[in-house]
């Protein structure tokens, strides 16, 4: 099981020691987090790993999360969060680091990218703008026309529109482990990642490298 | 908090000498051939330095043979410079010496920036 919780750090730069060559990355800090439940194919009808991050002290939760951890003896942690597993190599109550990562491996980041609020149809779906002369100034960031007249009579279902943006659940595939620091609990992934600073995100093998693997 | 853990990865500041517009530098860059390891030294004018820190980098031209001009840029930061040496501090009254590059010859010096503040940085590198 390779999968972890944590949080958007921020972005830098990392120099290779060996080439001089400077690396984008994004610096996540993640874990220690606990197995909170095992799900089963018996018992749920799919196997899962429940993993929780971040402890808190128990009156800051919701009672039903409080006593789901309680009862089975566990620290109390903020946040919990599922990872579908083929075969289940973790024991309920194991703690798990940044150590199962390594630098080279490939993994996936989600995470909930920032919100845009309420968008156009240029920012949001990449429209192009009207001119800015021969008399159509006065709507160079208007999306157009919509559908065609009489027939069929109606806009087409899906018809891109203005609307709210962000706030997703985004994955982003792939990416390169340039760095590990056990000490405190940090990754430095290559390239960007979901979401703002201080944003909740999980990072798991990456399916890619897993399909080409095998 | 969040920012000094954002710096957790940077590399080593191995104490170079300030680099500033102006200033009339070499640099002695590693160059790695096959398993062997050589000094090459890069004397110029620096013409840009920008960003500080992990990010810090600067851009040195030089005039080569038949007076053509070749610029390179280094990571202030990187593993490869071995050493900078600061021959000289020009006097300029911009960042970005861009004007550089369209001035040949005798019209391409730079005065030397010599009371206040270089007199002061002089003494206390020295000692």
């Amino acid at each position: 099981m390779k999968g972890i919780i944590g949080k958007k750090i921020g972005m830098s730069q990392i120099i290779d020691p060996e080439s001089g060559k400077a690396t984008g990355v994004t610096v996540i800090q993640a874990g220690p987090c606990f197995v909170t439940q095992i799900r089963s194919a018996e018992t749920d009808g799919y196997s899962a790993v429940q993993l929780g991050y971040e402890e808190v002290s128990p009156e800051r939760l919701p009672s039903g999360e409080r006593h789901h951890l309680i009862k089975r003896n566990l620290t109390t942690v903020r946040y919990l969060r599922e990872f579908r597993v083929r075969a289940v190599d973790v024991k309920e109550g194991e703690r798990l680091t940044v150590q199962m990562f390594n630098k080279g491996d490939r993994v996936d980041v989600m995470g909930t990218s920032k919100g845009r609020g309420y968008a156009g149809t240029i920012k949001r779906h990449g429209f192009n703008r009207q001119p800015t002369t021969h008399g159509a100034s006065d709507r160079t960031r208007r999306p157009g026309s919509s559908s065609s007249g009489t027939t069929p009579g109606r806009v087409k279902k899906g018809t891109r529109r203005s609307g709210h943006m962000g706030t997703d659940r985004v994955t982003t595939l792939n990416l390169e482990i340039i760095a590990v620091d056990l000490e405190r609990n940090l990754l430095a992934v290559k390239g960007s990642i979901p979401g703002a600073k201080g944003g909740l995100v999980i990072v798991r093998e990456s399916v890619k490298a897993r399909k080409n693997s095998r | 908090m969040s920012d000094n853990l954002v710096r957790a990865f940077d590399a080593q500041d191995r104490g170079f000498p300030k680099v500033s517009p102006g200033d009339t530098v070499r640099v002695h860059v590693k160059i790695v051939e096959g398993d062997k390891t050589r000094i090459q030294v890069f004397q110029g004018v620096v013409i840009r330095h920008h960003g500080g820190g992990q990010n810090e980098m600067f851009t040195v031209r030089r005039i080569a043979s038949h007076g053509v001009g070749v610029e390179r840029s280094f990571l202030f930061r990187s593993p490869r410079i071995d050493k900078i040496e600061v021959l000289r501090h020009g006097k300029v009254r911009r960042a970005q010496l861009y004007y550089m590059r369209n001035l040949s010859g005798k019209a391409a010096r730079l005065k030397e920036r010599r009371a206040g503040i270089a007199a002061t940085e002089d003494t206390s590198s020295a000692e």
